[in-house]
């Protein structure tokens, strides 16, 4: 015990002491005060600093693995609407080839929801609101599908929910969502003109829009709409696996259109696929001749193969900016390089795309070799060990029965992550915000 | 009604994944008409019918001169210069220069609010492949695999050392360039221990000088006898003076048996990585068998199991050691070549030594080893086959996917003892030999000839030059030496016959 002046009577409660150390030297005190106020500013920093980085260690994490292994049972729940079935299940039945085409994700994404944990049978404690409509499931003889009765579909869909169930019209969609895989999304069209022209559905604009297509400053990409892949077959690409110690000796692959020939016999031109971009065209005229650029139109049996042999598979644009050749990339280890100036790649806010493919400007196609060689090997490796990552290419994928980690579960960790709803989504009574005669007067006639 | 038909005929001429614009944009489902639908409908009707008679789309070409009007986001050129740019596949070769955005020819037919950047097809001035590049991207594959083998290759590759048994004869240069070609080609580290009969000699050693890898190159004071026997115990004693070598300087790694005759597969280099001690792998034996083919063919209608090529050891069902496949040697009894000269079949012993490999640590004098592993200075001349150098042959690895992969080949085959062969190869004339032996496989020459080989090395090559004028010329010069039965002669009939042709 040291001897020395009587401390004050505030300092005899044992708290106290133990917080002082027990000592009761003044200078000593004042050294364990500083101390303490230290140890509180650091944990004060950590704190502040943890809960501010838990938003960018998930968009820049090196690994690409953290967010994507996020689990987002627990973190959301979402009430399935029990439409009619000529909303889903008899357009199906009518065909069923919609199961394997590229916009098969509407499908398999309601069957997902409709045997997941975060499905909740009770509405009043949803957080999100699902409609299972078909809409990109009326296909031509060739398989392409035919947008032009899907605004109504989804118009009649609404006005059904709206009237049975209050949730829509509590906050007019905007904790609902919709998945709109078609090629220009919710504006339901293929032409990229009439797209634009049409704009997204009036009904869908508070609605979050689950969709294919991104791109920057287009008017058919909402504010807030969740990029996803376009569905590609999982069992078929896992079935063709060759072993990984094949070596890589293409340099760049492709295979695809360049020129979107007319089936016309007189038709001397060729027309650049798609409104305008000649990004393929320029690949084409400019590295046919390129013994590096393993490039062609032909469709051989030996994609998938040749794909695991390749180091760069070129994505450019087509007739949309997206392209299911990504999928394809990134489950066969061959670097993207993407041409398609402002595209927004599926995932952006979980999976680091710059870190994992190569972005070429459209303008750029004709230096794409200098661009290509002039990457560092190191680089290189690294994209290839983060394409490496098994959890890279589950997020891509759809698979049955689903797997932790796969692109349904990232469509939930993206809509688990825009919760909770701000106050103003949810109106008050009798205000109306969407204009419900809103559009082209076709899409108002029923279905 | 007809609208639709009209949009399905357009939609039925897409490709399965890209689509086509027509200058009729298809509209939305048209189940009612409205005037303008009607005009276009009478339009299309009447653009139909011309294009029937002139044979081409003339709808296209309308659309094209209407279109020059509204405004674009890229630039274009005058109609007229329009019309003759819809050949664009001639356009884009014969117009380099600079990055010309060229114009597409018939698409934005309608104002254009396309908001993101399109630009023409952009072509560089030479659309060739650039040689910098074209290195640069090599290098960039190479790293890439060798990455590759890294990750999924063998994981700590051990050195291999390759021990060689040779000597200096007409077929060193045959078989030793195909040895030291395969060694290049290993990817991992490697020793060559080369064991020479007679002495280590300048033929040899500038022979393997070539190929920069790590040679120990040794003489054994013997020279090669003339019978098989004889050499294959000769090899023996020389192979364990390069396992002597591995045990002086304590070299680390997987030593293989490397004969100069043999052939040895890629694969088998990475499948003796996986020797943990003493492996085995099996081996083809190529056995020539000219003369006894049909006793062969008898016997073969006999027996049921065919006969295989193959020495090796042989697994049971649980893939473990059971036996010994060894090469039948039972046809060629009696008639197989005792000396180098027969023509008969040359043998292999029952286990030929190259189809074993050992870990260098069995041959270190301390070290821990396996008891089962026989000390090498204890032994000396007579081991049969590499298994006496075991205790228990049952301690021997099986490779290759238990000896189903056969990874290297056995073939023998030497000239005559007494063949003569320019020394390094390299003729350097006026050649001293002045006594042709009678027994050399070459047929006698004239004693004058090396006099005329370069005269008319020399003549020959100008006359290629011409084509058929001086063929006649040549013909009498050849009939003079048509008696003249030698090598150069029949290269003439060779470069004739190519004119010919």
């Amino acid at each position: 015990m040291p001897v020395s002046s009587s401390p004050p009577p505030i300092l005899d409660s044992s708290l106290c002491r133990l917080l002082f150390l027990g000592s009761r030297d003044s200078s000593t005190m004042r050294k364990c005060l500083w101390l303490w106020g230290l140890l509180f500013i650091a944990l004060g920093f950590a704190w502040s600093i943890t809960a501010e980085r838990n938003p960018r260690t998930e968009r820049i994490s090196g690994s690409a693995g953290d967010v994507l292994e996020d689990d987002p049972v627990g973190r959301l729940k979402v009430y399935v609407y029990e439409l009619p079935s000529k909303y889903n299940k008899k357009i199906l039945q009518k065909d069923p080839r919609c199961l394997s085409h590229m916009f098969a994700a509407e499908i398999f994404m309601h069957r997902f929801l409709l045997s997941s944990p975060v499905r909740t049978l009770n509405p009043e404690e949803a957080d999100w609101f699902y409609t299972p409509i078909y809409a990109t499931c009326d296909l031509t003889p060739t398989g392409l599908p035919l947008p032009f009765k899907s605004p109504r579909m989804v118009r009649s869909a609404i006005q059904l929910i709206s009237s049975s169930w209050p949730y829509w019209n509590r906050t007019e969609g905007a904790d609902h969502f919709f998945v709109v895989p078609h090629d220009f999304g919710a504006c339901f069209h293929y032409q990229e003109e009439k797209a634009i022209e049409r704009g997204i559905l009036p009904i869908l604009r508070r609605a979050t829009l689950v969709q294919t297509f991104g791109q920057r400053n287009h008017v058919c990409l909402n504010e807030g709409s969740i990029t996803i892949p376009p569905y590609a077959p999982p069992q078929k690409m896992q079935a063709r696996q060759i072993p990984p110690d094949t070596p890589r000796s293409i340099f760049v692959y492709f295979r695809g259109l360049f020129y979107d020939v007319n089936n016309d016999p007189e038709e001397t031109s060729l027309t650049p696929l798609m409104s305008g971009s000649g990004a393929r065209a320029a690949v084409w005229e400019n590295f046919k001749s390129n013994p590096l650029f393993d490039i062609s139109t032909e469709h051989p049996t030996t994609y998938y193969e040749d794909m695991q042999r390749a180091i760069f598979c070129l994505c450019p644009l087509g007739w949309a900016p997206w392209s299911p050749r990504l999928v394809e990339a990134v489950v066969f280890g061959c670097i993207p390089v993407i041409i398609a100036d402002d595209i927004v790649l599926p995932f952006a806010d979980a999976i680091p795309w710059e870190e994992i493919g190569v972005f070429v400007a459209e303008e750029d196609v004709p230096k794409l070799d200098k661009i290509l060689t002039s990457i560092p090997p190191h680089v290189i490796l690294r994209k290839q060990r983060l394409l490496a990552n098994p959890s890279m290419k589950r997020a891509m994928l759809f698979p049955q029965p689903t797997l932790p980690g796969d692109a349904f579960h990232q469509i939930l960790n993206g809509l688990a992550r825009k919760l909770p709803h701000p106050k103003s989504v949810y109106l008050k009574p009798g205000e109306k915000i969407l204009n419900w005669t809103a559009g082209p007067i076709t899409d108002l006639k029923p279905w | 009604m007809k609208l639709s038909a009209l949009q399905q005929s357009y939609l039925g001429r897409r490709s399965n994944s890209f689509r086509s614009s027509g200058p009729l944009d298809s509209s939305s489902d048209g189940a009612f008409k409205s005037p303008a639908a009607v005009f276009w409908l009478v339009l299309h009707g009447l653009s139909c019918l011309i294009s029937l008679l002139l044979g081409f789309r003339f709808s296209r070409l309308v659309f094209l001169l209407l279109s020059t009007s509204s405004t674009y986001t890229s630039p274009f050129h005058s109609p007229t210069e329009l019309a003759k740019t819809l050949d664009i596949r001639s356009v884009i070769p014969a117009d380099p220069v600079g990055n010309v955005p060229l114009p597409f020819p018939n698409k934005t037919a309608t104002n254009s609010r396309v908001v993101v950047g399109r630009h023409g097809i952009r072509i560089r001035p030479w659309p060739h492949p650039n040689p910098v590049e074209v290195m640069k991207a090599h290098r960039i594959i190479e790293r890439v695999q060798t990455e590759q083998r890294l990750q999924f290759g063998v994981k700590d590759p051990r050195k291999i050392i390759v021990v060689t048994p040779t000597y200096v004869r007409t077929f060193q240069s045959l078989h030793l360039t195909g040895v030291m070609h395969s060694l290049m080609l290993v990817p991992y580290d490697l020793v060559w221990i080369v064991v020479e009969a007679g002495g280590v000699s300048n033929e040899t050693a500038s022979l393997i000088a070539k190929s920069g890898l790590r040679i120990i190159h040794v003489g054994f004071s013997q020279r090669m006898p003339n019978s098989w026997d004889e050499r294959h115990k000769l090899e023996t004693k020389m192979r364990l003076r390069g396992l002597r070598i591995v045990r002086e300087k304590i070299l680390d790694g997987i030593v293989i048996f490397a004969d100069d005759s043999n052939m040895h597969s890629m694969e088998l280099f990475d499948e003796i990585q996986n020797a943990k001690w003493f492996g085995a792998v099996s081996v083809g034996i190529l056995a020539n068998s000219a003369n006894i083919d049909e006793t062969v063919v008898e016997k073969r209608g006999e027996e049921e199991n065919p006969r295989m090529p193959v020495q090796g050891p042989a697994c049971n069902v649980s893939n473990m050691l059971a036996g010994w496949h060894t090469f039948n040697t039972l046809p060629f009894a009696g008639k197989s070549a005792v000396y180098i000269d027969d023509r008969a079949t040359v043998l292999p012993r029952k286990l030929e030594w190259s189809g074993f490999v050992l870990n260098s640590r069995l041959l270190w004098k301390d070290g821990d080893k396996p008891e089962w592993m026989k000390d090498i200075d204890t032994l000396d001349g007579d081991i049969e086959s590499p298994l006496d150098l075991v205790k228990d042959p049952s301690v021997v690895e099986p490779l290759g996917s238990c000896g189903r992969r056969v990874l290297l080949w056995w073939l023998r085959v030497e000239a005559r003892a007494d063949s003569k062969f320019p020394p390094r190869w390299i003729i350097d004339p006026p050649l001293e030999v002045t006594v042709p032996s009678k027994r050399t496989p070459w047929p006698d020459t004239p004693p004058e000839l090396p006099s005329h080989k370069k005269p008319v090395i020399g003549i020959q090559e100008p006359i290629i030059k011409h084509t058929t004028k001086t063929r006649t010329s040549r013909s009498k010069r050849r009939s003079k030496r048509k008696h003249d039965e030698t090598r150069t002669d029949r290269r003439t009939t060779g470069f004739d016959k190519t004119l010919q042709n």
